[in-house]
């Protein structure tokens, strides 16, 4: 019969309707005002007498918390009822966490207060973006230019050292561009001697000969050692700037790799961009020193915390951090059991295997010293007042025998794989790490997030009830179909949003505007195809029927060209341009889906399969 | 209902000088006054302040004179509180230093006595803004490149021809405006004109859609008025689609804020200009590439008689 969807149609449209509403309607319910208390180990879980010491130190101080609890990805989160309550609470967990054993992480947090069903059922509110909830977001570059730079420089060192010592006599050794090294020889002879000499020892460097006023040996660093140096360098500034975040108390920070060489790093939620980017800019430093002897003299002697005990170094340093060239976790050939592989530059070389030859059967401390910073409260007239002060920790991060005169290349073994893990994270972030620059930088403070919110809000209900209005006026009993499609196309964009995890951003917000506007497009041309068919003589049951196949091609090209342009949009455009072309892309999508169905099932149960003499459309 | 019956193709002339005006006036602009770049493009620093009270921009001025910053630009920003204050990179500084620029432009307009808060504060690194240049150039190009290809494939190589002078037409009239009044063009701007070509692309398929319809189906006609009745017949849904498009936009406009008008601004102008290009550039490509029938006769198989009922098989 005309006009009669089947069963599985209906059902189809109903049980997206259904999905619909269940998974957008997690964005209804305004997040709580929460402190989270994190671990400053990167995904490492709280434990529950944290949480109990944090509960007790609100509750001591009177707040009205309700709903602690320990979420899934390990954090605690405390809800309160006002923002000025959060933000007092806060101060006073961080004192108690100070307090408590293990480092913390102290953030004011928007908590999703999505009911339990609704989290059962895995439906989560949108995201949003930093423009909509204030924030910093930076782009840093990592100057890898400079760690192919440094390579040639230790090479040159090293190479020079290397002839000397086998009695091969060159003229000169220089750079004459990025990533090759010449070293030239009175004859050929002497340079065949050198290449057999070094070839075998550098293997990321392909070797070739040259003629110039001397013969010479030209070393040319592998694209591939290129590759390997500039991901060690990016990975070694990630995990340096995880670990600088935790200090900033940021609920949920972003930190990643965006192409080669740039890192994104996005703080919601920090408002003081001058303290970011001091925090960001701090180098941690390493120094490896030799455990004192039982008799050696106090005055000669310092101590420093090792897994909770005291652990007596030597005051002299054997060298420090920024001799470490690499660190790297391995296995033990003969045990399989984790070790640190650590690569010296050739100076640090020197310097360890001298240190370490009349030393051995002693046990050498690496110590890990940090520049934090630490919050302290202070009564200022009345008002309490936030002080940031920074302090020094020092600690041994390893205490291990020295089994034989230490090369360049040396290992530290009888660690756990965490422990061999996190030391070579350690004396990465301790290393010279490659110099890093902000490139682009953008802040949002809290009051314009919350206003773009406010009006991108406003802008969506003002130009939704324009449409909706015309639609009803101009196609009155139609146009209230299209209307009741409308608003399922907007429920179905939010619950898509929402469940692929995307994060809405105010030009995000345009997009769904827009999608508004234009999503009503594919009716009106199924409605004036009506109207048309009507007026060729067509009864109205045909009439709505060949309506609605003859403007399908027609809807289907249009809106997949549109869509081509909104995927181009979205791989080439960064930031704002992504947002937009998201809402864009998923707008198309679903009011393609409303209009060709569940416009057609909502017109097919007004008029389908009734003896109707007229149309009101 | 209404009915239309306008004879569009009978002022294809003076639309054809009309376009052609607005285009060359557009391109001259371009060329003679460029584009505002905005800082996403141009690098620099950018921070938006709400002060207490009214501010006095001229006062502002002073002071970042007086702090030796050059070639800054304050203005206000949505209310006389706001203040905006853009500065290109400074000469005398290092690229780490000027990372650093807007930190001490807020310190130094919180020296100023007013109450002073950051709402918004922005670096772009030299670098970034070139990349985002090529990036915002190459993706227009490649929209237009890739969806002449679907329109060839799905329709013809004339309609793509048409509808591709159209976009160009709609891209280039609305980047005019921009030159002409001097708006700010951020990437906002980028994300309305891809946005542009989206929507007038949607107006001229549809057309076109309804032109190949017509071919097939009018027999006894000439090419001209097949063009008209189909822009006649599509007139009333290009104009409501239009008009609820223009109803958001103008929702978005008055209440979405400084930071979308651009994106706003864009869209409208764009708008506009499509929905005249829909009708007046497109079909006019067509007719002056000679369109006829033989170039949308479907190839016929064994087994299928009329065309017609090939495409649309009535139900």
């Amino acid at each position: 019969m005309l006009n009669k969807y089947p069963l599985w149609k209906n059902l189809l449209v109903l049980t997206a309707v259904v999905l619909g509403v269940i998974f957008s309607l997690p964005n209804i319910y305004p997040p709580d005002f929460a402190v989270q208390v994190s671990s400053e180990n990167n995904g490492e879980s709280v434990t529950t007498d944290a949480l109990d010491a944090a509960v007790a130190s609100v509750e001591e101080a009177g707040f009205d918390y309700f709903d602690p609890m320990i979420t899934p990805d390990g954090n605690i989160l405390i809800r309160f009822k006002t923002d000025t309550e959060q933000r007092q609470a806060k101060s006073v967990i961080q004192r108690a966490m100070f307090d408590a054993p293990g480092e913390y992480v102290v953030a004011l947090n928007a908590a999703a207060s999505t009911p339990e069903w609704l989290k059962d059922l895995r439906a989560e509110p949108m995201k949003y973006g930093l423009d909509l909830r204030g924030g910093v977001h930076f782009l840093m570059e990592v100057d890898t230019e400079s760690v192919v730079t440094n390579r040639i420089d230790s090479l040159e060192t090293d190479v020079k050292r290397k002839l000397r010592e086998q009695k091969i006599r060159y003229k000169s050794v220089d750079s004459p561009r990025r990533g090759v090294l010449h070293v030239s020889f009175r004859d050929e002879d002497v340079r065949s001697a050198a290449r057999s000499e070094l070839e075998s020892q550098y293997r990321e460097f392909t070797f070739s000969n040259g003629d110039d006023e001397f013969p010479y040996l030209a070393l040319t660093i592998t694209q591939n050692a290129i590759d390997e140096m500039e991901d060690f360098a990016i990975s070694q500034n990630l995990q340096t700037i995880r670990n600088r975040v935790n200090e900033l108390g940021v609920a949920e920070p972003l930190v990643q790799r965006l192409g080669r060489n740039r890192i994104v790093v996005d703080l919601p939620g920090v408002q003081d961009t001058a303290e970011a980017k001091r925090i960001l800019g701090k180098v941690a430093t390493l120094q490896f020193r030799f455990e004192a002897k039982p008799d050696a003299p106090r005055s000669t002697t310092i101590n420093f915390d090792y897994e909770g005990r005291d652990a007596t170094l030597e005051k002299n340093i054997i060298l420090r951090g920024d001799r470490v060239v690499d660190a790297q976790v391995g296995f033990d050939p003969d045990s399989g059991l984790p070790q640190v592989n650590i690569t010296l530059d050739s100076e640090g070389g020197n310097l360890m295997h001298r240190s370490t030859r009349n030393n051995i059967g002693r046990r050498m401390g690496t110590v890990f010293i940090e520049t934090k910073t630490r919050d302290s409260y202070e009564m200022v007239d009345g008002v309490e007042v936030r002080k940031s002060e920074p302090y020094v920790v020092k600690r041994v991060v390893s205490l291990a025998t020295v089994q034989a005169a230490l090369p360049r290349q040396f290992r530290i073994t009888g660690l756990g794989a965490g422990e061999a893990r996190e030391l070579s994270l350690l004396l990465r972030a301790g290393a010279l790490a490659a110099d890093m620059y902000i490139v682009e930088e953008r802040t949002v403070g809290a009051s314009m997030g919350q206003e773009n919110v406010d009006q991108g809000a406003m802008s969506v209900s003002i130009g939704l009830s324009l449409v909706l209005l015309f639609m009803l006026v101009y196609y009155r009993v139609f146009g209230l179909a299209a209307n009741l499609g409308l608003m399922i196309n907007l429920t179905l964009l939010v619950a898509v949003m929402s469940s692929i995890g995307a994060t809405l951003t105010l030009p995000g917000i345009a997009g769904i505007v827009l999608t508004v506007g234009m999503a009503v497009d594919a009716n009106v041309l199924i409605f004036s195809r009506i109207r048309e068919e009507l007026k060729n003589g067509l009864s109205p049951q045909s009439a709505i029927n060949a309506g609605f196949e003859r403007a399908f091609t027609t809807i289907l090209d249009a809106n997949l060209t549109t869509l081509i342009v909104a995927v181009i949009l979205y791989s080439i455009g960064t930031g704002p341009v992504k947002g937009f072309a998201i809402t864009l892309s998923i707008g198309i999508l679903t009011s393609m889906f409303t209009a060709l169905m569940c416009t057609r099932a909502i017109v097919n149960l007004m008029y389908g399969g009734r003896n109707i003499k007229s149309l009101s459309i | 209902m209404k009915e239309f019956n306008i004879d569009f193709m009978g002022f294809r002339k003076i639309a054809t000088i009309c376009s052609l005006v607005l285009v060359v006036a557009s391109l001259a602009s371009l060329a003679i006054n460029q584009l505002n770049w905005g800082l996403d493009f141009t690098g620099g620093s950018l921070v938006e302040v709400e002060y207490e009270n009214s501010a006095n921009p001229n006062a502002i001025r002073l002071q970042l004179d007086e702090a030796g910053f050059q070639g800054h630009v304050v203005q206000f920003f949505g209310s006389d509180k706001d203040i905006l204050v853009r500065i290109p990179p400074q000469k005398n500084l290092t690229d780490k230093e000027n990372a650093r620029l807007g930190d001490r432009i807020t310190a130094v307009l919180k020296e100023g006595g007013q109450g002073v808060d950051l709402r918004r504060s922005e670096f772009v690194g030299p670098a970034v803004g070139e990349e985002l240049t090529n990036q915002g150039g190459l993706g227009l190009l490649a929209a237009l490149g890739s969806v002449m290809v679907y329109i060839a494939f799905r329709f013809q190589l004339k309609f793509a021809i048409g509808a591709v002078t159209a976009l160009f037409h709609d891209v280039i009239i609305t980047l005019g405006a921009f030159s002409i009044i001097g708006w700010d063009f951020d990437l906002t701007v980028v994300a309305a004109l891809l946005a542009v070509i989206g929507y007038s692309l949607n107006d001229t398929i549809v057309v076109s859609d309804r032109v190949r319809e017509n071919f097939r189906k009018i027999r006894k006609s000439n090419p001209t008025a097949i063009i008209n009745t189909s822009l006649n017949q599509t007139l009333g849904r290009t104009l409501v689609t239009s008009f609820t498009t223009l109803l958001v936009l103008v929702a978005l406009l008055v209440m979405g804020g400084e930071q979308i008008r651009g994106f706003a601004i864009g869209l409208t102008i764009g708008v506009v200009i499509g929905t005249y290009s829909s009708i007046y550039i497109a079909a006019n490509v067509l007719l002056a590439m000679g369109i006829s029938k033989e170039d949308l006769a479907i190839p016929i198989k064994e087994g299928q008689d009329d065309p017609d009922m090939m495409e649309m098989p009535d139900r």
